[in-house]
Formats: structure tokens, C-alpha cells, sequence
């Protein structure tokens, strides 16, 4: 018995050595600072902005942000084991004009065959990148900045520069609603949230995300498939964007071969804010949801103040530095 | 002899906790001081003192008679000291003759004049002796000559200090000769060195005396030809280690594995062996002997062009690792930091990496399994750490190994091959990996066990096979495994013209 009492003893040991409850502990302090962080931003709008905490306004955030959300979580993953993927933005436009094509008066086809037609489109170009990036050995900055030349010019060419118009109500309906008072478009920002959230944290290809970005030697002399790994990964980027593309369609109640331009500084912005780190291996999908909403109401806040988006885009690369300092000063801190 | 360096009362702590207790040192013109210890006594720390690299929080630093204060690394260099790195960082791309200028071209109108500096640089190797064109890149340099180039960097900075940090800890034993030459060279320009390594049978060829650090302490100091291999090790682990190499009572039985004529072009050539249950084989050789790329090509993480293995007497293809991985083979690789380990992982993350899959519940990771896994293994390996939470690059050299050494146990190999076990561990670290090693083979387990530290493999291997130049020049058993004879095999057999 006496023996047994020493062995908990020894594991409580080796399972936590500080005696601070852990709400108090400076790892709380660090690993939450970015909710703090977005906590004060919103109180100093609410104070300052009484337009800030009306309803309206705050659906609207959460409208806007989900757009950017859905590619942030999918950056987050393709960020994680080491990647990049520039190409999200121009792969939503040819998403966006297929899902338009499907959904117009003329075609009529169903609201699912959008969904999967917009999706499949976007998870082809991410498989394309994912062979060129695993197997070919192209680095991942090169190839997807191919693909996000190729897929722009390939949804300007679909149409010829014109925006597909006339879509049928239903599918316009997607983007466009109020469920239980909240906004359409949160439900699908939330729902990748918690899948990616559940796929990081909880799940073994999870681990191996994170295990292949933070030392894919490591990773592969582990018997980890590396290759298979990160094909899957930039699958799945390629599948969100096609999704983001469906949405927008919706949204903006058109095919636009336009849309989407510049979407993936914004999703790696919002990655960066939430902690996620650029060379792979840490961050997490909670920070990039908690960057993504700094982002929304950064630029809300801007829209209230009657700031021009020209000044906005000035503020946002400031607010992108800030982030990382603080990241950076946090991290030699634990060095020290 | 001049006195010229001396540190005094050199106090210095980390958030709290004081890791060097009130230390001396004291440095004599053109000598060579070992500085010795365990991994965690505190020596890095003194040195990036010296280096500037650290502030000390109590003490002071006399050079030539003068107190000085080094802020930062530029002025330790124009001071006069300098350091030659245990993992060196030329620019690859670059030639010897960029890398000895770097940050100090000569430049005409903002022109880089290589001419004058491949002419400098030619001058101070030939002063030193080292037959190293100006104009090869460093990237076509072995570790050895890089380390010479540094050497001679350090010189032209007219540097008075030298500090080495495990300059052999990657070098065969030829070019250990070659490097102690040098340092015989530098002594006598009166140059003065402080000579940090871990393998202690070298220290007598070298220092004159040695100063052995524990715990942030300085043990003791004395002349080298006072201290015996055995009283330096009781000074640095402050007990009696009765051997490096423990006993091991192991019966060799059936073949387990056996590589039949494998060749991959460039790297290794024909090359069959057999390894048996219970038997520790040793693959000994030079730097490029191309016995990393051997295991790595057994284990399927390169694939060789022609040649066969078999499992337990089964042909077998291994296209990836992971085929490797389940036919119950293991390999503990050369770097642990680059092939080991996940750095910015947790000790429990790195120890079920290989097990994650085998234990989840439908591809959920099952944490509570994995942390009892880890814990088991955590108490059997005595790794040291404060919790399974910790994150290993917070370890000591020793125990980041044993968590490598650890993740491989729990996917339960039967045939374990390790590369370099003990690179740059100290000496209890190494005792009790070979402890372990022992008690794998115990099991009837194979272990097949590379080391450029012949003095290892004479210690602890069954049988030696050797290496030369990508091919097996021969195998040694019982009696015939001797460093002289391991070394004889593993020069190549270039006449002399």
C-alpha cells in the first residue's frame, strides 16, 4: 500500500510540478493572451463606438469574418506543417463561378450539386498543389503562386471577364439568412472551426500535422508518411476554398471572376495574429478563429470611424507587426 | 609561464535558480586547458560568459592584469578571444577564402578584391599548415577541414584564446591527430586554448591541465599528468563509475537480419552482413565510410539500387520507414536534433510518436494510454525531467537521447539499429545507454550499433564489421577487435607514391 501512495506521488510528479492553479500560472497568461487581447479591443469599440454593440453591427462582423474564417482555419493546417498556400484566393473565384454556372435560372440544377461541384473544383487545384508540393518537390511558396496565377486567369477566362448573374433564390438564401438569429454564414465558419479544432487536437493525422512541421526528418524517420500527409493537407485547403467560393457565390448573389483577390494575406494574417507559427509545427486553430474575429472587428471599428479602407489596409499591416512582436517577445522571455 | 586570463568568482543565474556557484578560472600563455564535465556542470554557460554571450551576475574577468567586461561577442573577438563552435555554421555556398572575410571584405570602391583575399587566406593556412585551397566552397570540405578553416579564422583575428567546444566530437580519429598537430602549432605561437570535450583518453595527448566542473562548481584543478582517466571521472560525476562499458551476458542465437549485396551508387557498394538475436554488431569506419547511409537505406528511409534484406529469414521491401517500423525494426538516428526529435514537442508527444496510431481509438488519439506509455518508459529509462509536459528541447544532450531511445522501445523492435548512440553525451549518460543497449540484447534482441569512437565498439560489440570508402573491408570478432586493428581496415588503402 505504502508503495502504491509513493507511485501516485511520483506520477502526480511527473504530471505537474507546479503547485499554481493553472488559471494563474503565466503559461494561462501566454496561451491565452490573444482572447484578452480581443477582449479589450471589443470593450475599448463598445466604449468609444456606441454604434459598436447594436445588433446589427455585430452581425455584420461576424458576417464578414466568416468569409476569411473558413480560409484562415484551412491556412492554419496548411501553415502548421510548414506550408503556405497563396492560391486560395484565385481558387475561390473558380469555385464561386462553377457553383454560379450550377445555380443560374438556365441551369437550375440543385442547391447540392453547387456545394459539390464548387468543393470539388477547389479540393482538384489543392490535390494538384499537394502533388507538386509532396511528390514533385516544388516549394510550396513557387507552386502555389502558380496556382494562384493559373486559377485566376482560368475564372476570368470561363466567362470571358463577365459575372454569371441570375441565380435561383434558394441558393442565394444560403449565404443570406438568419438562423436562430445568428447569421448563415457563422454556422459554416463555425462547423470547419470545430472539425479542423477536433482534427488538430484530438486525432493521430493531427499529431502528424503537426509532427511534419515542426521536424519532418523527425516525422519521417518516425514511419510517418510525410508526402501522404501533405497531399491530404493542401487537399482539404483546396476543398475549403472551393467551400468559401460556394458561400460567396451565395453572398454576393453572382459568379464574380474577380472575388476573392488578396483573401490569402488576409486567412495568413489571421493565422499570424493567433499565434500560428510561419516555419510549422506550433499554433492552433482556436488562435486563427480568435485572429480572424481581431481582424473583423478591426476593420467594422475603421468602417464605424468612416475610415477610408485605404487606411485600413495601413492599420492592418501595423496590427500584423504588433501581433508578432508580441509573439516574438513572449518567446524569448521563455528562453531566457 | 603568463598568466593572461583569469575569471574570478564568476556568479551567474537564470531566472532564479544560480547555475554557476562562484567560479574561477585561470588561463596560462600557450596552454591547453581542459575544461571538463558533465553535461549541465555549467561549463557552456562560463564559456558564453567569456564569449560575451552572457552576463555574469556576480564576479570579474582579468585579461593581461586588466579587468574588462565583454558585452557582447564583437568585443570577446577584438579582445582576442574567440570560439570554435561544436556545430560549426560556415556558408556553404561560399569559398573558404568568403568565409575567412566575412564581415570584413577587402573591398576596393565597395568591389570585393578576391584576389588579395584568396592571397591572405593562403598565408594564414600555410602558417598553420593546413592544405586547404581558398578557393574550394565549404560545402565540399569534410567537418574536420571546416574546422581547421575556422581555427585558422580565429588565428587571423589574432586571437590570443581559443575556446574548442567538442572539436572532435564529429571527427575520425586520423583527423583528431591532425587537429592536435594544429593545436601543438598554436601553443607554440603562444596561443592558449580552453579544450572542452567528453572524451577523456584524448585529454592526456593534449592538455596540460584540466579543471573539472559539476553542478556550477569547480571540483578541482591540477596537472594533467597528475590525474588519471578514472580520477576525472569520480570528479565529474562525484562517484565511482566502476566501467563505461557494462558487463553484458547475452547468447547469440538465429539471424534476424540480413542485408545481402546492398549498393546504391556513391554511398556504399556490395555490401552483406548478417545480424544475429542477442548480438551487438558494431559497423566501424571513417567519416564517409557511408555506414549512415547504409541503416538509413535498411530502414527504408532511402532505397538502395540493388541488394536484399530479410527478416527473420523473410525477404522483405521496404518502401517507406514505416514498412521498416513494422517489421519490428528501429533506428535511433545520427542527429538527434535533426532526425530524433520534434524539438518543440513534449517529452510525451516525442515518446508515442511511433505508437499514436497503434494505441487510438479510431484514429482519436488515446491520450491517457499514451501518457501511461510514456511514463513507463519516462521511469525506465531514468529519464530526468520534471514532466512528461516538458518540452524536450529544454533536455540535457543525454536525456533528449534517451527520449529518442524511448520512443523506439515502445514501438517493442527486435532488431535495433543505432547511429552514433552517445555523439556528444557525457560519460554517466553514455554508461547508462549501453546499460540499456545491454539489456535489449539480453532479451534476444539484434543491435547493430554504428560509432566513430572505436575505444566504444572494442568496449561493447560482439563482432565489428568495418567500413571503407562505401564498402566492407572486414569483420572483427572476440580477440581481433582492437582500435589498431579497426583502424588499419578503415583507412583506405592509398599507397603512398
Amino acid at each position: 500500500m505504502p508503495q502504491n501512495k509513493q507511485e501516485k506521488e511520483k506520477t502526480k510528479l511527473l504530471n505537474n510540478n507546479h503547485d499554481v492553479p493553472f488559471y494563474r500560472s503565466a503559461q494561462f497568461w501566454k496561451s491565452t493572451g490573444i482572447f484578452w487581447a480581443l477582449v479589450v479591443l471589443v470593450i475599448v469599440m463598445a466604449i468609444s463606438q456606441p454604434a459598436f454593440l447594436t445588433r446589427p453591427n455585430l452581425i455584420n462582423i461576424l458576417k464578414q469574418a466568416s468569409i476569411t474564417g473558413v480560409l484562415a482555419v484551412g491556412m492554419t493546417l496548411v501553415l502548421l506543417t510548414g506550408g503556405i498556400d497563396l492560391g486560395v484566393g484565385s481558387v475561390l473565384a473558380v469555385a464561386c463561378m462553377a457553383a454560379a454556372y450550377a445555380t443560374t435560372e438556365e441551369q437550375g440544377w440543385s442547391i447540392l450539386v453547387a456545394f459539390m461541384l464548387g468543393i470539388g473544383v477547389g479540393a482538384i487545384f489543392g490535390l494538384i498543389n499537394g502533388i507538386g508540393i509532396a511528390y514533385v518537390k516544388f516549394a510550396p511558396f513557387i507552386m502555389t503562386m502558380a496556382t494562384l496565377s493559373a486559377a485566376r486567369g482560368l475564372a476570368l477566362v470561363s466567362t470571358n471577364n463577365r459575372p454569371i448573374f441570375n441565380l435561383n433564390e434558394q441558393f442565394i438564401d444560403i449565404s443570406n439568412s438568419i438562423y436562430f438569429g445568428l447569421p448563415s454564414l457563422i454556422f459554416y465558419f463555425a462547423g470547419v472551426a470545430i472539425l479542423a479544432y477536433i482534427l488538430t487536437k484530438k486525432t493521430v493525422f493531427g499529431k502528424w500535422i503537426y509532427a511534419v512541421g515542426g521536424n519532418e526528418n523527425a516525422a519521417r524517420y518516425s514511419g510517418i508518411h510525410v508526402k501522404r500527409v501533405k497531399l491530404i493537407i493542401y487537399t482539404i485547403m483546396g476543398a475549403l476554398s472551393g467551400l468559401t467560393g460556394v458561400l460567396m457565390a451565395s453572398r454576393i448573389t453572382s459568379g464574380n471572376p474577380t472575388v476573392g483577390e488578396g483573401y490569402e494575406l488576409d486567412a495568413i494574417a489571421a493565422c499570424v495574429i493567433g499565434g500560428v507559427s510561419l516555419s510549422g509545427g506550433s499554433g492552433s486553430v482556436i488562435g486563427t478563429v480568435i485572429g480572424v474575429l481581431i481582424l473583423g472587428v478591426i476593420s467594422n471599428g475603421f468602417d464605424i470611424l468612416g475610415i477610408s479602407s485605404n487606411y485600413q489596409r495601413i492599420m492592418k499591416g501595423l496590427v500584423i507587426l504588433f501581433a508578432v512582436f508580441i509573439d516574438i517577445r513572449s518567446r524569448m522571455r521563455k528562453n531566457d | 609561464m603568463k598568466q593572461i586570463l583569469s575569471m574570478r568568482n564568476i556568479v551567474k543565474a537564470f531566472s532564479g535558480v544560480e547555475v554557476l556557484h562562484s567560479v574561477d578560472l585561470t588561463l596560462h600563455e600557450g596552454e591547453v586547458l581542459a575544461l571538463v564535465g558533465e553535461n549541465g556542470a555549467g561549463k557552456s554557460t562560463l564559456m558564453k560568459i567569456l564569449m560575451g554571450i552572457e552576463q555574469p551576475n556576480a564576479g570579474e574577468i582579468q585579461l593581461n592584469g586588466d579587468i574588462v567586461k565583454i558585452e557582447n561577442p564583437a568585443r570577446a573577438l577584438s579582445l582576442g578571444i574567440a570560439m570554435i563552435h561544436q556545430e560549426l555554421s560556415p556558408i556553404p555556398e561560399m569559398t573558404v577564402e568568403e568565409n575567412m572575410f566575412i564581415g570584413r571584405e577587402i573591398n576596393r570602391f565597395g568591389f570585393v578584391d578576391s584576389k588579395k583575399q584568396a592571397q591572405k587566406t593562403r598565408e594564414w593556412l600555410n602558417k598553420l599548415n593546413i592544405a586547404i585551397s581558398p578557393q574550394v566552397k565549404m560545402e565540399e570540405l569534410s567537418i574536420s577541414q571546416m574546422q581547421m578553416v575556422e581555427i585558422a579564422k580565429a588565428i587571423s583575428y589574432n586571437s590570443r584564446i581559443l575556446i574548442m567546444d567538442e572539436p572532435t566530437s564529429a571527427i575520425t580519429e586520423k583527423e583528431v591527430m591532425q587537429l592536435f598537430t594544429l593545436i601543438n602549432l598554436l601553443k607554440k605561437n603562444s596561443v592558449s586554448v580552453i579544450y572542452i570535450s567528453h572524451k577523456l583518453h584524448e585529454l592526456p595527448h593534449i592538455a596540460d591541465r584540466v579543471e573539472i566542473m559539476r553542478d556550477g562548481q569547480i571540483i578541482s584543478v591540477s596537472s594533467m599528468s597528475d590525474m588519471s582517466e578514472k580520477n576525472i571521472m569520480h570528479d565529474m560525476v562525484g562517484r565511482e563509475i566502476s566501467t563505461i562499458y557494462p558487463k553484458c551476458e547475452n547468447t547469440i542465437g538465429e539471424p534476424i537480419l540480413e542485408v545481402n549485396h546492398f549498393t546504391k551508387e556513391g554511398e556504399f557498394e556490395d555490401v552483406s552482413f548478417t545480424l544475429h538475436s542477442g548480438e551487438k554488431l558494431g559497423i566501424a569506419g571513417l567519416m564517409g565510410a557511408g555506414r549512415t547511409e547504409l541503416v538509413s537505406a535498411v530502414f527504408g528511409a532511402t532505397h538502395p539500387d540493388s541488394g536484399t534484406v530479410l527478416v527473420e529469414g523473410q525477404p522483405m521491401r521496404f518502401n517507406t520507414t514505416s514498412d521498416a517500423i513494422d517489421h519490428n525494426i528501429a533506428l535511433v538516428p545520427e542527429d538527434r536534433k535533426l532526425m530524433g526529435l520534434n524539438l518543440i514537442m513534449n517529452v510525451a508527444e516525442n515518446t508515442t510518436m511511433c505508437i499514436d496510431q497503434k494505441v487510438s481509438k479510431s484514429g482519436f488519439i488515446n491520450k491517457k494510454e499514451g501518457a501511461r506509455q510514456a511514463r513507463t518508459m519516462v521511469e525506465k529509462l531514468s529519464i530526468r525531467i520534471q514532466s512528461i509536459q516538458q518540452v524536450v528541447e529544454s533536455l540535457s544532450g543525454g536525456n533528449q537521447q534517451k527520449v529518442v531511445l524511448a520512443k523506439w522501445l515502445l514501438t517493442d523492435p527486435k532488431i535495433l539499429l543505432f547511429d552514433e548512440p552517445t555523439r556528444g553525451i557525457d560519460v554517466g549518460a553514455k554508461a547508462e545507454i549501453f546499460e540499456l543497449i545491454n539489456k535489449q540484447v539480453m532479451q534476444g534482441k539484434g543491435a547493430l550499433i554504428i560509432s566513430s569512437e572505436m575505444q566504444e565498439l572494442v568496449g561493447v560489440a560482439d563482432r565489428v564489421l568495418v567500413m571503407c570508402e562505401g564498402k566492407v573491408t572486414g569483420v572483427l570478432e572476440g580477440e581481433e577487435i582492437t582500435q589498431q586493428e579497426i583502424m588499419r581496415l578503415a583507412s583506405p588503402k592509398k599507397e603512398a607514391v
